[in-house]
């Protein structure tokens, strides 16, 4: 049994050429069945309905979930270090509900939004330490945030509350309109932008792989010179931020905050992330993916919608089809991580 | 040798509480030269080691590269400094590529941000200049152990290095994998590295290592040149003779047509770890087992105690053949085994001393047929009584006792369930004199009340004077098994150094 191949028998055969496809993509993998059920789910739609791929209903798919893209993009950091962040459906009712509330007692929206956004990266930084400096594991120290998010909301107010300040209104009503009836919003900008950050950092910059080394074995991050207790913070105070962007989003989307938003939203959000091809063990993982996992769950609720079925059909499928996905994960995972 | 030392370690010591894991060593390795650490367990290799690399800091002692003295705070200023290591666990991340596994830390960059091509390319070189063809784009993970150790080694030279350590990096490698790192390891001592090589295995010792380093109980035995050191002159080094201020136990009484065998094995094989071992455990005998770390001391004892499946051979208990599928089945028989991983498989430091002796009779007994308190409480008293153990408090944490305290815990709690065979595997490493020798007396007791003990030890004098007969193991067999009495420690030495094939 050799260990290496020389350069001579470096055979192009399809069988060689194929393994090798494996061996350098195989974390690619489970991000690919994800786009493979999109599209499924898309042809599938079109054919049923007829009128499903129309540039309307494919922007109003970007525009209806792009909070949920941003809450995504940060759960994935999260996730990929092996953690998880149960709080940030809270958080983004909190920032969200505190957003209307200063903007109704008059303070100008450029002071308003920055520090609702900081109030998401607090709480996140509060999370990070928790998990990092006091060994408190990952779910039950954002379990805590979550209470602490809710709590503060319901303080801030009981009631919803109507945003009438048009900057912040403005984010989601002007269209900018191009193509054949395609359009998006300042909101849908932002989310594609949070995106394209999201994955930018991880491929790019030795903090992003950091994250991916931590999320590997956080042992041997360390041993090989990474700061992985740094890391370790910084990405829940990222998904705390994107926490509060989604807030501010989401609050522009509705035209009012209401403390009793998001609940349960933590979890579609990582229903997402894991459709999407991150392991929640860590280590592999794309926001793309992440982005096509939202994608999926936005079209299956805007299905269900068309159907005219109940609403809570949405998540009984996006349930079955995450046991799938997981199933199919741990058999991919398991044929490519086989040493030869 | 006509250049200085590139490392010097002077009159190092490390102590740990009260121990001294090293003391008064001094070491040096010269550039370009590969060099072995050798010494059994506990005689300081690993602290070395780390003192070397900056895990540890030196209690006493200098620590000098390049002619300067050095101080080390931790292993990543260590690696700065030009002294990378290896360790047997493969300290590298399976889930990115082996380009990034090679640069993690100091990616080449442009404008801030990754340069993917680049880090490729780098991979590319230093995996050429060590005569790998290793994809670069590959994961990690994809590759075989061996090809992820020649990884971590090419990500320890891709920074200036000047001392590369290798601790075990054979253990689980093939005979073609141990050829091409030993390859490697010739060519990286051809750029200057100095290479400290750690294994067990003596014979790739002799076959890769230009000088030997020789420790015992923490101190320095001696620094010698491989091709003047004989194996048994190495071998004695790393057992030597302990002091003999121990009384002897008289020699057993060994009435031979009598003797009938309580447990067998015939033809145990566990592949590639145990071949066709026969072995014979009788009533009231102490059967020592001798031999260097991995001759497969603990495998023989293990296929025997139903640890491990045996590939092939049987197991005979009382002339009459069993199957035992695991320690419950052995238990079931009167087979008894204590591991020589006190803390990991045998202590529960968390529970008290009564606890953890009344823990196998109760799972013996079942979760349905409770011991009860009185009866736990009687039965602990009366064995910390027998073995005295101290502190004599049965409530006391188990973990807070002391090496040998903990032996004897360990003991009671085999005892306990009134065994018919004991297999007792390193049972006084790591513990004070005095214990050392209640403990060998003890085995003697049980034997002479017609137990079968096997007894296994690093140290040969404690084999020979606890023993009736010794086998002795060489490389996962059994090489031969002699009476005790026709035995002293150089030819039990000789006997256990022995190579296969006489090329000395």
């Amino acid at each position: 049994m050799t260990t290496v191949v020389t350069a001579d028998n470096r055979r192009t055969s399809s069988a060689q050429q194929v393994r090798t496809f494996v061996s350098r993509h195989a974390s690619v993998m489970p991000t690919l069945a994800a786009v493979a059920v999109f599209v499924l789910l898309l042809v599938g739609a079109q054919a049923y309905f007829g009128n499903f791929l129309t540039p309307r209903n494919m922007s109003a798919l970007l525009l209806d979930n792009a909070y949920l893209l941003i809450l995504a993009v940060g759960m994935t950091f999260v996730i990929l270090t092996a953690g998880i962040d149960l709080s940030v459906g809270s958080v983004m009712a909190l920032t969200g509900i505190l957003c209307a509330k200063l903007l109704a007692d008059g303070l100008p929206a450029a002071v308003v939004v920055p520090a609702t956004i900081l109030v998401g990266s607090l709480i996140g930084a509060l999370i990070g330490l928790l998990v990092q400096y006091f060994d408190v594991q990952p779910f039950i120290a954002s379990l805590a945030g979550l209470f602490l998010a809710r709590g503060l909301a319901f303080v801030v107010s009981l009631d919803s509350i109507r945003v009438e300040a048009t900057s912040v209104l403005s984010l989601q009503t002007t269209r900018f309109r191009f193509g054949t009836g395609w359009y998006i919003t300042p909101t849908g900008i932002m989310a594609l932008l949070v995106v394209a950050i999201g994955a930018l950092v991880l491929l790019y910059t030795r903090f992003g792989r950091t994250v991916y080394a931590v999320g590997g074995s956080e042992q041997s991050a360390r041993l090989m010179g990474l700061n992985a207790a740094r890391t370790k913070i910084l990405v829940y105070v990222i998904s705390g931020t994107c926490a509060g962007l989604a807030g501010l989003v989401l609050t522009a989307y509705s035209g009012a905050g209401y403390p009793r938003n998001g609940i349960g939203t933590e979890l579609d959000v990582i229903a997402a992330v894991v459709i999407g091809g991150t392991l929640l063990s860590g280590g592999t993982g794309y926001v793309l993916g992440s982005m096509i996992g939202v994608f999926v769950y936005g079209t299956i609720k805007t299905v269900i919608s068309f159907l005219g079925a109940e609403q809570s059909w949405t998540r009984i499928i996006v349930g079955l089809l995450l046991l799938l996905f997981i199933v199919i994960q741990r058999f991919i995972v398991f044929r490519s991580e086989r040493p030869r | 040798m006509d250049l200085p030392p590139l490392l010097t370690l002077t009159g190092a010591s490390v102590h740990f509480g009260g121990v001294a894991a090293l003391d008064g060593v001094d070491f040096r390795l010269f550039p370009g030269e590969v060099h072995s650490l050798m010494g059994e367990n506990g005689a300081g290799k690993s602290t070395l080691i780390k003192a070397i690399t900056g895990a540890l800091d030196l209690t006493e002692g200098v620590l000098r590269l390049d002619g300067t003295t050095v101080r080390f705070a931790s292993p990543h200023d260590a690696q700065r400094a030009g002294v990378s290591s290896v360790y047997q666990e493969i300290d590298l991340l399976p889930n990115i590529s082996v380009a990034e596994n090679i640069s993690l830390g100091r990616e080449p960059r442009r404008f801030g941000l990754i340069d993917w091509p680049a880090m490729r390319r780098h991979a590319q070189q230093v995996m050429h200049g060590l005569g790998l063809d290793i994809d670069p784009a590959s994961l990690l993970g994809s590759h075989s152990l061996a090809v992820q150790q020649l990884v971590a080694i090419a990500r320890a030279i891709s920074t200036e290095v000047k001392v590369l350590v290798l601790d075990e990096p054979t253990s689980s490698l093939d005979s073609e994998e141990c050829a091409e790192l030993f390859r490697v390891i010739r060519d990286l001592q051809q750029r200057g590295v100095a290479i400290l090589f750690v294994s067990h295995f003596l014979d790739q010792v002799y076959e890769i290592s230009d000088r030997v380093t020789v420790l015992r109980d923490g101190k320095l035995v001696g620094e010698y040149l491989t091709r003047e050191l004989l194996r048994i002159d190495l071998v004695h080094a790393m057992l030597g003779r302990s002091v003999a201020a121990l009384r002897t136990r008289p020699t057993l009484h060994v009435a031979e047509d009598e003797q009938r065998p309580y447990l067998s094995m015939r033809g145990g094989t566990v592949t590639s770890r145990l071949e066709s071992a026969d072995v014979d455990l009788m009533e009231g005998e102490v059967l020592g087992v001798a031999g260097l770390l991995g001759s497969g001391r603990t495998e023989l004892a293990r296929a025997l105690t139903g640890l491990d499946k045996l590939d092939s051979g049987i197991i005979n208990v009382r002339g009459r053949r069993h199957t035992l599928g695991g320690p419950r089945d052995a238990i079931a028989v009167g087979v008894v085994y204590s591991s020589e991983n006190r803390r990991t498989e045998g202590i529960i430091s968390e529970l008290s001393v009564q606890e953890n002796i009344t823990l196998a009779l109760q799972a013996d007994q079942g979760f349905l047929h409770r011991l009860r308190p009185a009866r736990q409480r009687e039965l602990a008293v009366s064995w910390v009584d027998a073995l005295d153990i101290r502190p004599a408090d049965v409530d006391r944490p188990a973990g807070l006792l002391s090496g040998g305290n903990q032996q004897k815990v360990l003991l009671a709690r085999l005892l306990a369930l009134s065994p018919r065979a004991l297999v007792l595997d390193e049972p006084t490493r790591g513990i004070d004199v005095g214990a050392k020798v209640h403990v060998q007396n003890l085995v003697g007791e049980l034997a002479d009340n017609g137990l079968s003990v096997m007894f296994i030890s690093a140290e040969l004098e404690e084999v020979l004077r606890v023993a009736n007969r010794v086998v002795i193991m060489l490389g996962g067999r059994i090489v031969d098994t002699i009476a005790s009495e026709d035995l002293d420690v150089d030819s039990l030495t000789a006997l256990v150094a022995q190579p296969d094939d006489p090329d000395e």
